[in-house]
């Protein structure tokens, strides 16, 4: 395949104008499947299960079985529509989308087609520059994941396998696809609130508690609708879909790649193929998928094996009472009480370490505090390791760690020991401190002891201290230090270490 | 043992309840009855090796002072097209063959929770398309009135085994007439319930928005006491009534016309039906008059286009159940030869699994809801299937039950009508609109047509939910029919196996 031309970024935006639509299918933790009981893998629960052993007769297609509607996924889904600021439909409907699939038990999905649950809403997105969004949600509607296909053969792909295997554990995992209405305006910034619309997207259904919200595994994904048309041109130019981008940063990508492609094409006088395409992660490329035209032909009917979704009225208020706030208002409240400028907020939001500064300031920390060991140490540690900052320590722990430094009981250095431990899973701060015996030797006796020692060793120095040359203190101090192993207070150390210089004489 | 087969399923229970007769000697003489005609009937698709294992378990509990309810012990025929765990279940076609299910349709499992004895699964059209039995892949089923004539369809093989004392009741499934239109054809009662009252659930779908689950069996009182045991609501269909049911059986023995207002429809009373039909449907109405019913003609004139709105609505809907037919979990697997893609295997074994009235109606329901002509087909199928069930409730407002002719015919000959698929079709005129509605219906034995002496039903239709209504008018007019006839209807049909005869000197013709 030959690696497409590309025209440069500023350029193509200088000519064109990027028009982005996002679909974003949301796997909902649930208990149980969509319409079975069998065990719902994108649940942390059931992660990670031996193929096919999560599976109800329904979920592999068996004749005679029957979908029945899982109520909890059906809350989850009106929660999320409210939080995406959407009517609900007093009355929604699933449909049949009828196409041959081997990972498709009954050949149909089971979706929701003209008429959603959720509709009409609008999300506020806040990109890292700080520049804001409002982002038009068309709909929100429910429907059933299929199963996982693995082709087996040289490739890994489906041409050029010898078989494939099919895991029918993912069929009938709940999904809400959430779609955007066409975003225009946002010119240079669309990749970007590409990915902050999808950090977004996470942040409310992680505040829900609906999804695990875990991009590497599925629980969410982004198929990303990007087109360009000259600048003012009303019409809408050809768009490609983008299927299936794994994570926040390949989602910007991807919307960057599609722009500078087309844009090269349109510029050389080409049209643009209207066709899903794949995101190569490693090359960060997309290459051509299927052809899509407006009339796939997907037979849709409403499904007669379910009734409409009618839900009480009184249960839509509950859910709409329970809402958490919306992660943009979330954002301005925790700048204002936390008083950090714009720079330490966003050094925080972009890191994704909103909820655990958060958390670190519940559990008693100061904002400063909290934010210094999330975008400071935390964040060394897990780049690092190559891992998220997030999730790397309990906040609880983070404020006590905070809480030993503030009260004397440890150093910076000291405490940065302890939360090597932390990491490690060695226990609280302060069980580290006993079983690891960390703590700032507060006993003057002993500091005084190993002070007398070592001015005893250094006459030299004592002599220097005595006439006056004060700075000379700092190899006694060191090596007061060193036989402390580093668990004194400096500052308590010199005090002593001038006062015993004083009192010998 | 023959007398044993010719008892009806409630009195067998009633000599099975005073331990007069055990589960397993009634049980043994439907198997030895299967043994001896089945042969030249094939109502049955494959016999329950389990049967006696089944009773003796049954008689055990009994000894042992177990509660068991009113039919524990009685055997039953189940219609292929129910998942049966551990029996096979073909749904009449190929592409099933071999393929045992993991687990019971609901129905199948209320019949064993209830202690009944299943005997094998029972032959039908493939996939329930069919008015004759004659498209399962596994050769027709015969009407035991005459050999040589089709037993209805699609569940010709549940009627033909109760007609044929091969079974005292059997399960039928119902989406255009598929349990009523054999009742008619073999002198046997058939009912389909309210839509929603019994369980879908484990019945292998032709269209979801029509199929119905229901009793066959030679007494009306039998029916109802089947239909006890196998409605309620279950949480695995959706589609299923949450309300509770009262007693059919009830209904049955309290059965009293006197004030029943009965609407004939006049548009199912035409000179399309064969005389013989008419005449015993009228006589039936007559005698019901005499004792009481006040007989009034309605007017239905959107049923002349429901087989229209049928022949869309339920295509549409098995082109998209008959999907999973794909090789690729279950069933049939044909590999082209030198192998192929996954698409091409799925297109080999549906080509090779699939009958011609399968595809016929897998590429009409793929058209009617392809894009562009949804709205031209399906949709106005749709509309038309809420103006019969606007006449159905402008009937019900002016009368309790409906009556028609079950069939405009009486039993036609094997291959008579097996290329000609219209007049195939049409057959299930007077049956189609409760399906299209989702009210329930029965067919009940109205005598023997005089032009040919084969079996006429007659059909009563309620509102939805109001089946009772359906055993009270069916068990009034049978018993006033039983004692014109000075016994069962079905005490007239030819017997089919001489060498039992002269065992057990009985079954004079």
């Amino acid at each position: 395949m030959a690696r497409a031309a590309l025209m440069d970024f500023d350029e193509a935006l200088e000519r064109f104008e990027p028009v982005i639509g996002l679909e974003v299918h949301v796997e909902l933790n649930t208990k149980t499947k969509m319409f079975s009981s069998a065990p719902n893998p994108a649940n942390d629960e059931f992660h990670g299960a031996e193929p096919n052993t999560l599976v109800a007769p329904v979920d592999m297609g068996l004749p005679g079985s029957l979908p029945a509607v899982n109520g909890t996924a059906v809350r989850y889904s009106i929660s999320l529509g409210l939080a995406l600021g959407c009517g609900i439909a007093p009355s929604s409907r699933f449909a049949r989308k009828n196409y041959f699939y081997p990972d498709l038990g009954k050949n149909y999905q089971i979706s929701q087609y003209d008429e959603p649950i959720a509709f009409e809403g609008s999300v506020e997105v806040e990109l890292e520059n700080g520049r804001t969004f409002e982002v038009a949600i068309e709909r929100a509607h429910m429907e059933e994941d299929a199963g996982k296909l693995t082709h087996v053969g040289s490739t890994g792909r489906i041409h050029g396998a010898e078989y494939s295997l099919v895991d029918y554990n993912r069929a009938g995992v709940p999904l809400v696809e959430i779609v955007t209405k066409p975003i225009v305006g946002a010119g240079a910034d669309a990749p970007a609130l590409a990915r902050a619309y999808v950090a977004t997207i996470r942040d409310i259904v992680l505040s829900l508690g609906i999804s695990e919200a875990r991009m590497e595994r599925g629980n969410l994904r982004c198929d990303a609708n990007v087109s360009l048309r000259p600048k003012g041109q009303e019409r809408f130019g050809t768009r490609t879909e983008t299927k299936n981008v794994n994570s926040m940063r390949s989602v910007e990508r991807a919307v960057r790649y599609e722009i500078q492609r087309q844009a090269a094409i349109l510029a050389d006088g080409g049209t643009i193929t209207q066709e899903t395409r794949h995101w190569h992660e490693d090359t960060g490329t997309t290459s051509p998928g299927r052809p899509k035209s407006d009339a796939d032909d997907y037979r849709y009917f409403p499904e007669p094996d379910l009734l409409p979704v009618e839900p009480d009225p009184a249960v839509i208020e509950e859910l709409r009472a329970a809402l958490p706030e919306p992660p943009a208002a979330r954002r301005r409240r925790l700048k204002a009480e936390w008083g950090f400028t714009d720079l330490e907020f966003q050094d925080v939001a972009n890191g994704g370490l909103l909820n655990e500064v958060a958390a670190t300031v519940e559990a008693g920390a100061t904002p400063a505090a909290a934010r210094k060991w999330w975008t400071g140490e935390l964040t060394r540690i897990a780049n690092a390791q190559g891992a998220d900052a997030a999730g790397l320590a309990e906040p609880a722990h983070v404020a006590e760690l905070a809480a030993l430094v503030d009260e004397g009981t440890l150093t910076d250095r000291l405490a940065r020991q302890v939360l090597e431990g932390v990491i490690a899973g060695e226990g609280s701060p302060r069980e580290i401190v006993d079983t690891r015996g960390l703590a700032v030797v507060s006993d003057d006796g002993a500091l005084i002891a190993a002070i007398d020692q070592a001015l005893a060793a250094q006459p030299d120095v004592l002599a220097k201290i005595r006439d006056g040359k004060v700075q000379a203190a700092g190899a006694v101090i060191g090596a007061v230090m060193k036989a402390m192993q580093g668990k004194a207070d400096a500052a308590r150390v010199r005090e002593l270490v001038l006062e015993r210089a004083a009192a010998d004489n | 043992m023959s007398d044993l087969i010719r008892l009806s399923a409630a009195d067998l229970a009633a000599k099975l309840a005073s331990g007069e007769v055990s589960s397993v000697e009634a049980t043994k003489a439907h198997l030895d009855r299967i043994a001896a005609v089945d042969g030249a009937v094939h109502a049955f698709l494959h016999v329950n090796a389990e049967a006696l294992e089944t009773a003796a378990d049954v008689d055990r509990r009994r000894a042992a002072g177990e509660e068991l309810g009113p039919l524990a012990g009685v055997p039953i025929a189940v219609k292929d097209v129910l998942v049966t765990k551990g029996m096979p279940s073909t749904s009449g076609s190929r592409i099933l063959e071999g393929w045992i299910p993991p687990y019971d349709a609901t129905p199948v499992r209320k019949v064993r929770e209830a202690g009944m004895v299943p005997l094998g699964k029972t032959n039908m059209d493939e996939f329930a398309m069919g008015s004759s039995t004659e498209h399962s892949a596994y050769g027709p089923t015969h009407n035991p009135w005459d050999l040589d004539r089709i037993p209805g369809g699609s569940g010709g093989g549940s009627a033909a085994a109760v007609a044929a004392f091969e079974a005292p009741l059997a399960l039928g499934s119902d989406t255009g007439g598929s349990i009523r239109q054999p009742a008619h054809v073999t002198g046997t009662v058939g009912t389909k319930p309210t839509y929603g009252g019994v369980s879908r659930y484990g019945s292998i779908a032709l269209a979801s928005s029509l199929d119905q689950i229901g009793p066959v069996s030679r007494t009306v009182l039998d029916a109802a006491l089947l239909h006890d045991v196998i409605a309620g609501h279950d949480p695995h269909d959706q589609t299923s009534i949450p309300d509770a049911w009262p007693s059919m059986a009830e209904a049955v023995r309290r059965a009293d016309v006197s004030g029943l207002r009965i609407g004939v429809v006049k548009e199912l009373d035409s000179d399309g039906f064969q005389a013989g039909v008419r005449q015993r449907f009228h006589e039936s109405l007559e005698l019901l008059a005499a004792n009481g019913a006040e007989i009034v003609e309605v007017s239905a004139p959107n049923f002349e286009y429901a087989i229209a709105a049928y022949y869309l609505i339920l295509p549409a809907e098995a082109s998209s159940n008959l999907a999973k037919f794909d090789s690729v979990r279950f069933g049939l697997r044909v590999v082209p030869e030198g192998g192929g893609t996954v698409e091409e295997v799925m297109a080999a074994t549906r080509e090779a699994g699939f009958g011609p009235e399968v595809k016929r109606r897998i590429i009409l329901g793929t058209y009617a809801l392809s894009a562009g002509y949804y709205d031209a087909y399906y949709g106005s199928a749709q509309k038309v299937r809420t103006l019969v069930q606007q006449d159905f409730d402008a009937a019900f407002a002016k009368v309790d039950v409906l009556a028609t002719p079950t069939a405009p015919t009486t039993a036609f000959k094997l291959g008579e009508k097996l290329h000609d698929p219209l007049s195939m079709y049409l057959n299930d005129v007077a049956t189609i609109p409760a399906n299209l509605a989702g009210v329930p219906g029965i067919s009940v034995p109205a005598g023997l047509a005089p032009e040919d002496g084969l079996p006429v039903g007659i059909q009563f239709l309620a509102p939805a939910r109001e089946d009772a209504r359906l055993y009270n008018v069916g068990g009034a007019l049978e018993a006033l029919l039983v004692d014109r006839w000075g016994g069962p209807l079905l005490a007239q049909a030819p017997d089919l196996s001489t060498h039992e005869l002269m065992a057990t000197e009985e079954g004079v013709v």
